[in-house]
């Protein structure tokens, strides 16, 4: 309930502020624009859409997601943080807060690219959406973690991305393989160990984030 | 018994290789209040956060004690109130939303009548639905004061308490500091005289600079 409550008051300064949407809006129109000229009339395989899909989703899970604790830093409210709530009810709230955030922004990513593609073709949903669900998830986990480490940082829009590539790189390659079997039609059965790797992927970053974070939040 | 104490053992704290203090044993009791000073860079604001525990001391302990049971880092945020000049609350939010917030985060069910009581006390119930950002230095000043009374907690720190305060302000707060210090602990880390008038006790952190220590 805490953690629900450190959400809704984040939702709330969200809808006020517009830290995070306004640049993951911008982020996501801009870069999906950018790849439409870029293609022009040109026909792009299945594959690469796939691809881009998750890259378009990686750059727009970094210039948004940090905000979480970016903000809290930048307008020196961290303090009131620490002094309300235990590290473990912070921790729970802004990564519910980063787990709507991402799942709004991919599905507005994934809808944006089935209008605009027309090779971007999924012919097994069911996968596809597990492969999504899944992947979400650990986006949202590693990221939430990434943030809290990078806000206590002088440059943290540059470390925001440097840090997030290795952390983040595995699951990218298995969300695309995912992503090339959902194109390709095999079924779910057929895809059990990337499914496996993803979950285990999404509970190892968040015992470890739950783990470390009382020792990043404190000084 | 409901007594609240602060024990601090030996604590020590570098930053980098510079010294800031060494050796500090101390304790604190409910029902008094005490004065944290020191010249300017002398660590004032170090200790309080360190009995905070929002830092940690680089060496030593500070042991929080409510009823006789020992009072975990956890949950030290439900027992302690807290204001000073580098705590800022939510300037997209109004002052008793910040307040609404702040309650349900701890945990705690908002309490409208409480919330009412300490803006009046702090001359803030004529503005409690305007945002922060409207707010001169000195109201949201006052406001630290309503937040950190707000949950009734046994601790109360107040580092530097009267800074962007009016005289009627400065009143208040002194008001409130020897009302609260009859039953609860109440640290003032200040340089001002008047502030440091109204405690019994003073820790004066010059004299724990070079290995000294006292009880």
């Amino acid at each position: 309930m805490k953690s629900f409550a450190l959400f809704r008051k984040d939702w709330e300064s969200e809808l006020r502020t517009r830290y995070a949407i306004n640049a993951l809006a911008m982020f996501v129109l801009v870069t999906i624009s950018v790849i439409m000229f870029s293609v022009g009339d040109e026909k792009i395989s299945e594959y690469l859409t796939g691809g881009l899909l998750w890259v378009v989703i990686f750059f727009s899970a970094m210039s948004g997601l940090s905000r979480a604790f970016v903000s809290e830093e930048e307008r020196g409210t961290t303090l009131t943080l620490q002094l309300i709530a235990s590290p473990t009810t912070i921790f729970s709230g802004k990564l519910l807060f980063n787990l709507i955030l991402v799942f709004l922004m991919n599905i507005a990513i994934t809808v944006l690219f089935s209008m605009l593609f027309e090779s971007f073709l999924i012919k097994n949903v069911s996968l596809f959406l597990i492969a999504f669900f899944l992947g979400n998830i650990g986006i949202a986990i590693s990221s939430t973690m990434i943030a809290a480490i990078i806000s206590k940082a002088s440059s943290k829009g540059t470390l925001y991305p440097v840090l997030s590539f290795p952390i983040l790189l595995p699951l990218i390659l298995t969300l695309l393989e995912l992503t090339k079997f959902s194109m390709d039609g095999n079924s779910i059965s057929g895809s059990t160990i990337e499914i496996a790797v993803l979950f285990s992927y999404d509970v190892i970053m968040g015992t470890a984030s739950y783990l470390l974070f009382d020792f990043i939040w404190k000084d | 018994m409901t007594s609240y104490s602060v024990e601090l053992n030996d604590l020590v704290k570098y930053f980098g290789r510079r010294l800031i203090f060494d050796g500090i044993n101390y304790s604190f009791e409910s029902g008094h209040v005490y004065g944290i000073s020191g010249p300017n860079g002398s660590g004032k604001s170090t200790l309080v956060k360190i009995i905070a525990c929002l830092i940690s001391p680089t060496k030593g302990k500070v042991k929080h004690t409510f009823a006789g049971k020992v009072v975990e880092e956890e949950a030290l945020h439900n027992y302690l109130g807290f204001v000073s000049p580098y705590l800022f609350l939510y300037d997209e939010f109004t002052a008793e939303e910040n307040l609404a917030h702040v309650s349900k985060v701890r945990g705690i069910k908002f309490n409208k009548e409480r919330s009412d009581f300490l803006l009046s006390e702090f001359n803030l119930y004529e503005r409690r639905n305007d945002l922060l950002r409207g707010f001169s230095s000195g109201m949201k000043q006052r406001l630290k004061f309503a937040f950190a009374l707000l949950h009734e907690p046994q601790l109360l720190i107040l580092d530097e308490p009267t800074s962007n305060l009016d005289s009627s302000g400065k009143e208040k707060v002194y008001e409130f500091i020897q009302s609260e210090g009859k039953t609860k602990v109440v640290l003032v880390a200040s340089n001002e005289e008047t502030d440091l008038a109204l405690c019994e006790k003073i820790v004066e952190l010059r004299d724990f600079k070079n290995q000294a220590s006292r009880k």
